[in-house]
């Protein structure tokens, strides 16, 4: 660099110098690095890979009876599997959409032509407590329905939120029908 | 390089002061060469008992640590082992447990004092800072703690608690992921609180160093709330606050240990003595009794958006968690908040009712947080609520309007005043 631009430099901003740009340019790169050194301590702290792999089980249907449901641990959580009545299914499709906090018809939340069969993960959408089975005010005719005993949410025979603090539907995991009394959740 | 001193004094002591000045900072620090305001009452106790709580727990708990084995499928079994086969187990374990609860009575106590007395007002801002990161720091030691015995609440308040951050928009749920290494509170979330319940209290015992050097820069408030300006206005701590705080240690010792030895687990709750139970939730979810005003804020918290439609901008749940968070942070900003020039509530008659009142609304909440949140205590729970938040929109309106009595001229004057008419 000459002498001359150096000059002008320096006569635009006279406290800047190359030493001052060396300064702020390397602090930056430290700063930058040492935040980037922070991810695999934050990544630490994800899922391991012997959690990851614990993600699917298989359940077999043909023991549950009609207006039973069972609870199946999946990924540390329970999956409700409920066989429902007809009065159960009755119940969930001539609920009007607009009474809904989060709609969504019965007929979404089934498989097609498995309409008995519903599957859902069995921690309340609110703070994550286990609602209770057969319980809550929505439940129909058969006791249906679903209530959680932490914050008071009750949940209909299709698992929708219907009374309470929870913001959602009870959560619908994957899961595939391998035959006709076999599912895969996950 | 401070000036160093010319000569060394005689005796260990001074060989030790002339290379290492500790003996001359610690009387400048909690000595005969720190003065203090002459007038403190008893409630200037509270801060030195916390101090000793906090050495108790690092204490027990580090002894506790010895014995205790942080697995979903050891813990609990642990903790048992603790009680009935280590030596003295049981004293260590209940001391512990009673001693947070202790803490928690004696900081809540040492907070009220403070906004009695305005002790967080220009200068001593900072310092009420501060104690309010110490007070968040330790409701995060002691929820850790309290799961590590793996009983149901345990695990279900892991749960309940982490589930809170799940209402963050967007990320809410991979944060509650990362929080438990998993799909649910399990192995990886008891081992990382085991790890992180050892070390806050060592955080704490830093951002405890920087709460008593702001209280050093402009020293404790008082019972008048006004400043110190000569010497007459103040005595030296040692020895007449040292005995003074031995008495409040004392008195404090003898209801710690009547909980200890006579009533360990009345302030407990009995489901934790069932072991955790991933598929089972208890029918009454409560926490200790000390978060109990916060968590009736969260689950008072209704939707909010405009009424009589369906449109919401900010569902209960992240309400609620934003009003519970909010009820501390706003305490950040009470200096700003009160604008009275007057510090102590002796000389604000208005300000004097609104604390009490104030008082007496956050025992409602917490015990509204102890009842099922339907009927009621929905009901009362949502005005308690807006009484806690209205007491700071009053406050901010009102305080400069306050008529507050005369001052007196000086600490010293005050004092020897009402000495004379006894």
């Amino acid at each position: 660099m000459s002498n001359k631009s150096e000059k002008s430099s320096s006569a635009l901003h006279p406290e800047t110098t190359r030493r001052d740009f060396m300064m702020l340019s390397a602090a930056s790169l430290a700063g930058i690095g040492a935040a980037s050194a922070m991810w695999p301590f934050i990544h630490s702290m994800n899922p391991a890979a012997d959690v990851l792999a614990l993600s699917s089980v298989e359940v077999d249907l043909s023991p549950i009876q009609a207006g039973q449901t069972i609870k199946v641990k999946w990924r540390g959580v329970p999956v409700f599997v409920r066989h429902r009545t007809p009065a159960d299914i009755e119940e969930a499709r001539k609920v009007d959409m607009k009474e809904l906090k989060h709609p969504e018809a019965d007929e979404s939340r089934v498989q097609k032509g498995k309409d008995q069969w519903l599957v859902m993960i069995g921690v309340c959408t609110h703070l994550g407590c286990i609602p209770m089975s057969g319980a809550g005010d929505y439940g129909g005719a058969d006791n249906g329905g679903w209530f959680c005993p932490c914050h008071g949410s009750a949940y209909d025979t299709s698992g929708r939120i219907r009374k309470g603090p929870a913001p959602r539907n009870l959560d619908i995991p994957k899961y595939t029908f391998l035959s006709d009394n076999r599912i895969k959740i996950g | 390089m401070a000036n160093p001193p010319k000569s060394q004094a005689p005796g260990i002591i001074g060989w030790i002061e002339y290379r290492l000045p500790i003996f001359s900072f610690l009387d400048n620090t909690l000595g005969s060469k720190y003065p203090t305001p002459r007038n403190l009452n008893y409630w200037w106790n509270f801060g030195s008992i916390a101090g000793i709580c906090l050495v108790m727990q690092i204490l027990t708990g580090l002894f506790l640590s010895m014995h205790y084995t942080p697995h979903v499928t050891m813990a609990f079994d642990s903790v048992e082992n603790i009680m009935r086969n280590v030596n003295y187990g049981w004293l260590l374990r209940y001391a512990h447990a009673v001693g947070a609860s202790m803490f928690f009575v004696v900081v809540y106590i040492h907070i009220f004092r403070g906004l009695y007395f305005g002790s967080y007002k220009r200068p001593r801002e900072l310092l009420w800072w501060f104690g309010l990161i110490i007070f968040l720091l330790m409701m995060a030691t002691a929820f850790m703690g309290y799961v590590l015995p793996w009983g149901q609440m345990s695990f279900w308040g892991a749960t309940v608690i982490t589930n809170l951050f799940s209402s963050i928009p967007v990320v809410g749920e991979s944060v509650v992921h990362w929080l438990w290494g998993g799909f649910s509170v399990d192995n990886p979330t008891l081992n990382r609180f085991y790890t992180i319940h050892f070390l806050l209290p060592f955080v704490i015992v830093g951002v405890v160093v920087f709460h008593i050097w702001a209280l050093h820069q402009h020293g404790s408030n008082n019972p008048l709330g006004i400043d110190v300006k000569t010497p007459q206005d103040t005595i030296p701590f040692h020895p007449y606050y040292t005995v003074k705080d031995c008495v409040g240690f004392g008195v404090f010792f003898i209801i710690f240990s009547w909980f200890v030895f006579f009533s360990p687990n009345s302030l407990g709750h009995p489901d934790n003595y069932i072991p955790a139970n991933p598929m089972v939730t208890p029918a009454h979810i409560v926490p200790e009794w000390y978060y109990l005003p916060f968590y009736a804020i969260l689950r008072a918290m209704p939707d909010i958006g405009i009424p009589f439609t369906n449109i919401v901008f900010v569902e209960s749940k992240l309400a609620g968690v934003i009003g519970m968070f909010g009820s501390i942070i706003i305490l950040f900003f009470l200096p700003w908040i009160d604008r009275s020039e007057v510090r102590s509530a002796t000389f604000r008659p208005v300000y004097r009712i609104m604390f009490w009142v104030f008082v007496a609304n956050c025992i409602l909440l917490g015990y509204i947080g102890a009842k099922p949140p339907e009927g009621i205590y929905l009901i009362l729970g949502r005005i308690a609520l807006s009484l806690y938040f209205l007491h700071f929109v009053v406050l901010y309106f009102y305080s400069v309007r306050e008529k507050t009595l005369p001052l007196p001229e000086s600490i010293s004057k005050a004092v020897l005043q009402q000495s004379a008419h006894h």
